[in-house]
């Protein structure tokens, strides 16, 4: 077992890890962290997407020993008394239907945004390109980021 | 007195579903801990077909195991899995046993489990099982598993036949004697593989001392699971209780009874404990139901002019290994819309169910009517090449008119409603038809190495799989009837209980805005309670577009009910005749007498007080009611696509989609849109995506996300949707269904595109998936390479 220190939703927590113990069973299973979902073994879904030290990262393609000493934001650490602007275009586009990919695709999206704040339709949907939706056909995934990005532009500008 | 209420049905309601979605305060059945809950993993044959000896003594030392047991140690106690849809009096239904005994028959056929306390000490221990594979021939492709010389999958069986099916109507030989015009195609439905997000998972706890039990299922069918688990346990149905949380998509994977849904029961009841399973990815591509996987052999007849005369169907349809609950049902469900929407003297129809060694098929995002509507929408096109006459005309020419509704088509069935007319006329406005064939003309004249091709496909669907007599005659063991309750509360607030088990559909939302518009109650004011056999006990599920169309009407019919009864009530506190009521945004007023009114709120808390009742009121404002519907209703559309193919690399891009679909009256436009979105978006994925592949021993090399490859965001384009609203003739609310729309009408659509774009260089058919590779085979050959 190996000793980790994480700031977990704003929560400081040192938890004792199995060293094969990934970031996302780290979160769900020890820190009941269980908004954070599983949709595949191939980090291929992305629906276990979180923030590491503010970047977007698969967390089953991180062992919770590598999250030592960072801070992780998951969907449940992401509103901040309101909801985000992008939860809130998530539910004002309709951009969820059965949400299992939603946390991932929001923690996703709140990366592409504060890299590119401005995207156009292309460079969401490049941008998203490692989370996968079987329920939207992703259109109305793309109106909301968008969407967002211009509400996000306006709380800055 | 509550305001007076906007109308709900219609509005785009944003969706009562998504709070705690978007928060991730979601009750996935994987997020449920329970203390001591012990974990269970399969072992899993990695041979096709395989005698096996498996000695799970080793793995009973391993750390934190507490059982492990092989599927022979568990024969006697682990009943046989169902098939529900007997089509033949004379089927082969081979024991379907949850661990296999003695013999595998596909990779990824469950043959030990281990439970352990944690998922990882379960994982582990399977290394230490020890297991002897004696090969056995595999046979995987359905021409040769039908031959005399084939290899069995069930050596018991004698045959790898499951069943032998035709039907004809109409004089068949006399339609296609002397008709001037025959076109012969054979189609691949390839298999696929439905990728619900959340992989299936399943938590029992037991109460040991009451023999009860409390399962959590990632399932389309709570109900149908309590039903199918206390009849292979011999548990009574009263102890079971069947809770479908929060479910992660289904697209029909999870219209199932699972092995690991029995065997997790078994063992908690044997262990006294919780136990959990819960699949990996890799697991659900092996061992979650596939889709589609037919041979479609097609023969038509028309007339020089192109009028259809005749139409024969051969199909072989792949069960897989075992039958699951509707895997024989599947093809058959098509059997009835190959026809499309087009008149025909005749109508032959064959089907044959081939066992094969590779997993197990059944339901998947239309089951069977998507592949008929495919073969019907290639043939128009094919027919249309051949006369050299517009697809959209050659459609025309054979379409059933709006004023020719209810039509009775050539199979049996009778279509409610349609305007195919005005679907088309929409969609060619929007899609610029005429521009993108003028466009196209001037490609092909130019030689370009990009050319531009135009997909039509004119659809109906068979939605609300009902009448409970149909389906019987049919030789399925269920019904088709769906259930509701609604109650008004003592507060004035509304519970709508429904029997139809949602994964992301809305309904929630959908049947709130219904109640609210009968009884005249703020849209918040109402809780939809589902998905738990002990808060809803009795419904038949969601699966086949059904629950609008037949669970939305139970409900609206059960609102009618409480109206009535809160009528009977608000007359006698008003001491007047009901007669005299009239009933407006929630409150009874008596007419001609200002200030004399009762909301319905009142009338609710006066009916749970019960101080003053007519005689032979029965207190409390609730009803029942269990709606077995009249038909099927038939929604409809037409979409158009536009794909750019590039003729030196085979890539095929859509330049534009057009989606203008009929589904009759539209409770909330902005679902329906989004349910059409992400049926387009599976439809495209046959036509160019995805693909189930096996190699030649049965291993499954599409075994990840990386080889199955569903499209991503930047795989995707924005689709253009519109609609046209033909009320259903069926149903009091003019609903049909739109789950399955998007997914029916895409694929033709876009494989008639590509086909269309490359029609110049001789080719006219490009196999699905229509891959970079697939569509440079089909152009090489067509110009006489060897490919």
């Amino acid at each position: 077992m190996t000793r980790i220190s994480v700031s977990v939703d704003g929560t400081e927590a040192v938890d004792e890890v199995e060293p094969r113990t990934l970031l996302v069973q780290y979160l769900r299973e020890q820190r009941g962290r269980t908004g954070t979902p599983v949709g595949c073994d191939t980090s291929n879904c992305g629906a276990c997407t979180v923030l590491v030290d503010g970047r977007a990262v698969k967390s089953c393609a991180l062992l919770a020993v590598q999250a030592d000493g960072a801070e992780v934001t998951t969907i449940q650490g992401l509103a901040n008394g309101e909801l985000h602007p992008l939860q809130k275009a998530f539910h004002e586009h309709h951009a969820l239907q059965c949400g299992y990919c939603t946390p991932g695709m929001i923690m996703a999206a709140v990366d592409l945004l504060d890299e590119v704040a401005d995207p156009s339709e292309q460079q969401v949907r490049e941008g998203l390109e490692g989370n996968l939706c079987r329920c939207t056909g992703y259109q109305n995934i793309v109106t909301a980021v968008r969407d967002a990005a211009a509400e996000l532009r306006g709380a800055t500008s | 007195m509550t305001a007076t209420q906007e109308q709900e049905v219609g509005a785009a309601r944003r969706r009562k579903e998504d709070a705690h979605l978007i928060t991730g305060q979601t009750t996935w059945t994987d997020n449920i801990q329970l203390p001591g809950t012990v974990h269970a993993a399969l072992l899993r044959s990695p041979m096709a077909h395989a005698r096996v000896r498996v000695n799970v003594a080793a793995a009973r030392n391993e750390p934190g195991v507490v059982a492990a047991y092989s599927g022979a140690d568990l024969a006697d106690e682990l009943a046989g899995l169902p098939s529900a849809w007997q089509v033949t009096p004379d089927w082969v239904a081979p024991e379907h046993k949850p661990l296999a005994v003695d013999e595998a028959r596909y990779a990824g056929d469950a043959i030990a489990v281990v439970v352990a306390d944690t998922r990882a000490h379960a994982v582990d221990a399977l290394d230490a099982i020890e297991v002897d594979y004696d090969p056995l021939p595999v046979v995987l492709d359905m021409e040769q598993a039908i031959a005399d010389s084939s290899p069995l999958v069930h050596t018991e069986a004698g045959t790898n036949v499951c069943f032998r099916y035709s039907d004809t109507f109409g004089d068949v030989d006399a339609a296609f004697a002397n008709a001037p015009v025959r076109i012969t195609r054979r189609f691949v439905q390839q298999r696929l593989v439905a990728c619900a997000m959340e992989p299936r998972s399943v938590l029992v706890a037991p109460v040991p001392a009451a023999g009860e039990y409390t399962v959590w299922s990632s399932t389309q069918i709570p109900h149908f699971v309590r039903l199918f688990l206390a009849m292979l346990s011999g548990v009574p149905e009263s102890r079971i209780r069947v809770i479908a949380p929060d479910v992660g998509g289904g697209f029909g994977s999870k219209l199932d009874i699972y092995a690991e849904e029995l065997l997790a029961l078994t063992l908690a009841r044997k262990l006294g404990r919780p136990v959990k399973w819960t699949e990996t990815r890799s697991e659900a591509f092996q061992a979650t139901v596939h889709g589609r996987d037919q041979i479609q052999d097609l023969e038509l007849a028309a007339d020089a002019d192109g009028r259809i005369r005749g139409l024969r169907v051969n199909l072989l349809a792949d069960m897989g290994a075992y039958l699951q609950l509707l895997t024989p049902a599947i093809p058959l469900l098509g059997r009835a819309m190959f026809p499309g929407i087009y008149k025909m003297d005749a109508y032959e129809f064959g089907c044959v169910g081939v066992f094969t060694d590779k997993t197990p098929t059944d339901a998947y995002r239309g089951a069977g009517r998507p592949e008929a509507t495919f073969a019907i929408e290639r043939m128009l096109d094919e027919l249309a090449a051949e006369l050299h006459v517009d697809p959209l005309e050659m459609r025309r020419r054979n379409w059933i008119r709006h004023e020719e509704f209810p039509y009775a088509q050539i199979a049996g069935l009778t279509y409610d409603s349609g305007n195919y007319e005005a679907a088309t006329a929409r969609a060619t406005e929007l899609f610029d038809y005429d521009g993108l064939r003028a466009e196209q003309a001037r490609r092909r004249e130019a030689h370009d190495p990009v050319q531009l091709g135009i997909g039509v496909s004119t659809y109906t669907e068979m939605c609300g799989l009902a009448p409970s007599r149909w389906l019987g005659e049919r030789g399925y063991a269920g019904g088709g009837w769906e259930a509701a309750t609604v109650r008004v509360l003592p507060t004035g607030k509304v519970e709508a209980v429904i029997g139809t088990s949602p994964h992301g559909q809305g309904h929630v939302t959908t049947f709130s805005q219904l109640v609210a518009d009968t009884l005249g109650v703020p849209f918040d004011d109402i809780e939809v309670i589902h998905g738990d056999t002990a808060a809803a006990p009795a419904g038949l599920d969601t699966y086949g577009s059904r629950s609008l169309a037949v669970g939305g009407v139970a409900v609206w019919r059960a609102a009618q009910r409480v109206l009535g009864k809160a009528k009977t009530l608000a007359a006698h506190l008003l001491e007047v005749s009901e007669d005299d009521l009239e009933f407006s945004g929630g409150t009874f007023a008596v007419r001609g007498t200002p200030g004399a009114t009762k909301s319905i709120q009142e009338v609710a808390f006066a009916a749970f007080a019960a101080h003053s009742m007519p005689d032979g009121f029965e207190p409390t404002l609730s009803a029942d009611f269990v709606l077995e519907p009249d038909d099927f209703s038939f929604p409809h559309g037409t979409h158009l696509c536009a794909t750019e193919v590039d003729t030196e690399t085979g890539r095929v891009t859509i330049r534009s989609y057009v989606a203008v679909d009929d589904v009759g009256k539209v409770v909330n436009p902005m679902i329906v849109e989004g349910q059409v979105h992400g049926g387009l978006a599976q439809g495209i994925a046959q036509a160019l995506h995805e693909g189930a592949r096996y190699d030649a021993d049965g291993n499954l090399t599409t075994g990840t996300m990386v080889d199955y490859t569903p499209p991503t965001a930047a795989d995707l384009p924005s689709f253009t949707l519109d609609r046209t609203e033909t009320p259903s003739t069926n149903n009091p609310l003019g609903v049909k269904g739109v789950g399955e729309a998007g997914t029916i009408a895409s694929t033709p659509a876009v494989v008639n595109a590509v086909v269309d774009a490359l029609r110049p260089f001789g080719v006219a058919d490009v196999p699905m998936p229509c891959t970079p590779e697939n569509v440079w085979r089909a152009l090489h050959e067509a110009q006489g390479g060897a490919a």
